[in-house]
C-alpha cells in the first residue's frame, strides 16, 4: 500500500468527490473533524470495505455523504441504536458514528446511555457546537449558561449537560474531548478509539459561526475560533492548578472547558461477553446430552 | 509550495490567521463562490509544518515540501494552553 502523504492524495482516497464542497458554512468546524478522522483511518491503514458509517439527523449527520464508504444515514438519534445492529450483525465491521451534540445527546440520550453502559464496541464522534444547527438555532442541552438560542432569546438558564463525564460515569473504554484548532491530539485520539475494543467517545467541541456564534456575540470567525482558544484548558493543567495553584488561578480556570483524554480503561465489550455466553450455554447442553447416554 | 483548490475555499481565512511565520495572503483573483482564496507570499518563511493543511475546514490546501530548502522551523502552538497566545 502507498503511503500517503499530501491531503490532495488522502482526498482522492476517502473522499467522494462528487459530493464536495460541503453544504457547511464559512469558519464551521465539522469539515477539520472529517479531515482528522481520514487521517487517523489512513494511519491505522484499515480496509475501508471493513468500515461502516452511521449518522443521525443534523450537520454533523451530513459527514457520511462526503466519504467513499458504506454509510448509513438514519433517523433522528437513533444512529447509535443502528450502529448496534451492524454490529451484532458483523462483529468484523468497524463502526464509527458521527453525530451532534443534539443528536447524541438531546434526542438520543437514552441510546448513548445504553450503548455506552453495555460497552458494545464502536466509535462515536460527537461533534460538539453548543447548538442545533440545521433546524434554526434551538437550545441544545449542552449549550452553556446564559448562553442565547431561538428558544433561549433571554438566555440559557438551564445547566449543561457534560457528555464525556457521563460517559466516564457509564464505563466507556475511551473518553476524549479535543477542540478542532489542535491537529496532532485529535488525530492520535481518533486512532486511540479506533482500535479500542468497546466504547470509545471522543467530543470535538467545533465552532458553529452562524447558529452559535452569530447570536451570542462571538465576533467574526477568526474571534470565535480565538474564543475556543481562550475558553478551554487541558485536564492535566486543570488539576494541577486545582491541586496547587493560588486562589487567583484558581477562579481563572475554574469555568474554563477541560480537553483531553479523560478515561482508557480495558472492560470486556458486550459482544466478546456475548460470545463466551453462547460457548458456556454449548458446552453445557453438550455434557447433558452425554449424561443421558 | 502550496497548492489551493480555488473552487473548494469559501474563504474563511483560517489559515492566513493561524499560520505561526504569516506566510499566507489573500490572492487577487476572485473564485466561482466569490471569495479571495489564499496563497503563499513572494516573500515567505514557510517552513512546511502542514498547520494550513490540516486545519482547512474544505479540504483545500495541500502542502508539498521542497527537500532542498531547510528553513528554520518555528514551532506552531500545537497544544491547548487555555488562551496564552503564540
Amino acid at each position: 500500500m502507498v503511503e500517503i502523504k499530501t491531503a490532495d492524495e488522502l482526498n482522492k482516497k476517502f473522499l467522494r468527490e462528487g459530493m464536495w464542497p460541503t453544504i457547511f458554512c464559512n469558519g464551521c468546524g465539522h469539515g477539520v473533524v472529517l479531515e482528522y478522522t481520514f487521517w487517523a483511518l489512513e494511519e491505522l491503514g484499515l480496509d475501508m470495505d471493513k468500515v461502516i458509517f452511521a449518522s443521525g439527523i443534523g450537520c454533523s449527520s451530513r459527514l457520511p455523504g462526503y466519504i467513499n464508504a458504506d454509510g448509513l444515514h438514519t433517523t433522528h438519534g437513533r444512529a447509535i441504536a443502528f450502529a448496534t445492529g451492524i454490529k451484532a450483525a458483523n462483529p468484523d465491521f468497524h463502526v464509527i458514528i458521527f453525530t451532534g451534540d443534539g443528536d447524541c445527546a438531546g434526542i438520543g440520550g437514552n441510546h448513548f446511555i445504553h450503548a455506552a453502559r453495555r460497552n458494545i464496541d464502536m466509535t462515536v464522534i460527537m461533534i460538539n457546537n453548543f447548538i442545533y444547527g440545521m433546524t434554526g438555532g434551538q437550545l441544545a442541552p449542552t449549550a452553556p449558561l446564559g448562553s442565547i438560542a431561538t428558544t433561549a432569546p433571554y438566555g440559557n438558564i438551564e445547566h449543561p449537560f457534560d457528555i464525556s463525564n457521563l460517559a466516564c460515569a457509564l464505563g466507556a473504554n475511551y473518553v476524549a474531548r479535543w477542540g478542532v484548532s489542535h491537529p496532532y491530539q485529535p488525530i492520535k485520539s481518533i486512532k486511540e478509539g479506533l482500535e479500542k475494543r468497546g466504547f470509545s467517545l471522543l467530543e470535538f467541541l467545533a465552532p458553529c459561526p452562524t447558529a452559535y456564534g452569530r447570536r451570542n456575540k462571538l465576533g467574526d470567525i477568526k474571534k470565535h475560533w480565538a474564543w475556543y482558544d481562550d475558553n478551554t484548558i487541558l485536564i492535566e493543567d486543570y488539576e494541577k492548578i486545582m491541586k496547587y495553584g493560588t486562589e487567583e488561578e484558581k477562579a481563572q480556570v475554574k469555568d474554563k472547558i477541560q480537553l483531553g483524554v479523560f478515561q482508557d480503561i480495558q472492560k470486556p465489550g458486550f459482544f466478546e461477553s456475548y460470545e463466551k455466553l453462547v460457548d458456556r450455554l454449548r458446552e453445557k447442553e453438550t455434557k447433558a446430552k452425554e449424561g443421558k447416554k | 509550495m502550496i497548492e489551493v483548490k480555488d473552487d473548494w475555499c469559501k474563504g474563511c481565512n483560517i489559515c492566513i490567521d493561524r499560520c505561526p511565520v504569516d506566510a499566507l495572503e489573500e490572492s487577487d483573483n476572485l473564485n466561482r463562490r466569490g471569495v479571495r482564496p489564499p496563497k503563499l507570499k513572494e516573500e515567505n518563511e514557510c517552513n512546511y509544518c502542514r498547520l494550513c493543511e490540516l486545519i482547512c475546514p474544505d479540504l483545500a490546501i495541500t502542502v508539498i515540501p521542497e527537500e532542498d530548502d531547510k528553513k528554520p522551523v518555528k514551532k506552531t502552538l500545537l497544544t491547548p494552553v487555555g488562551g496564552k497566545l503564540k
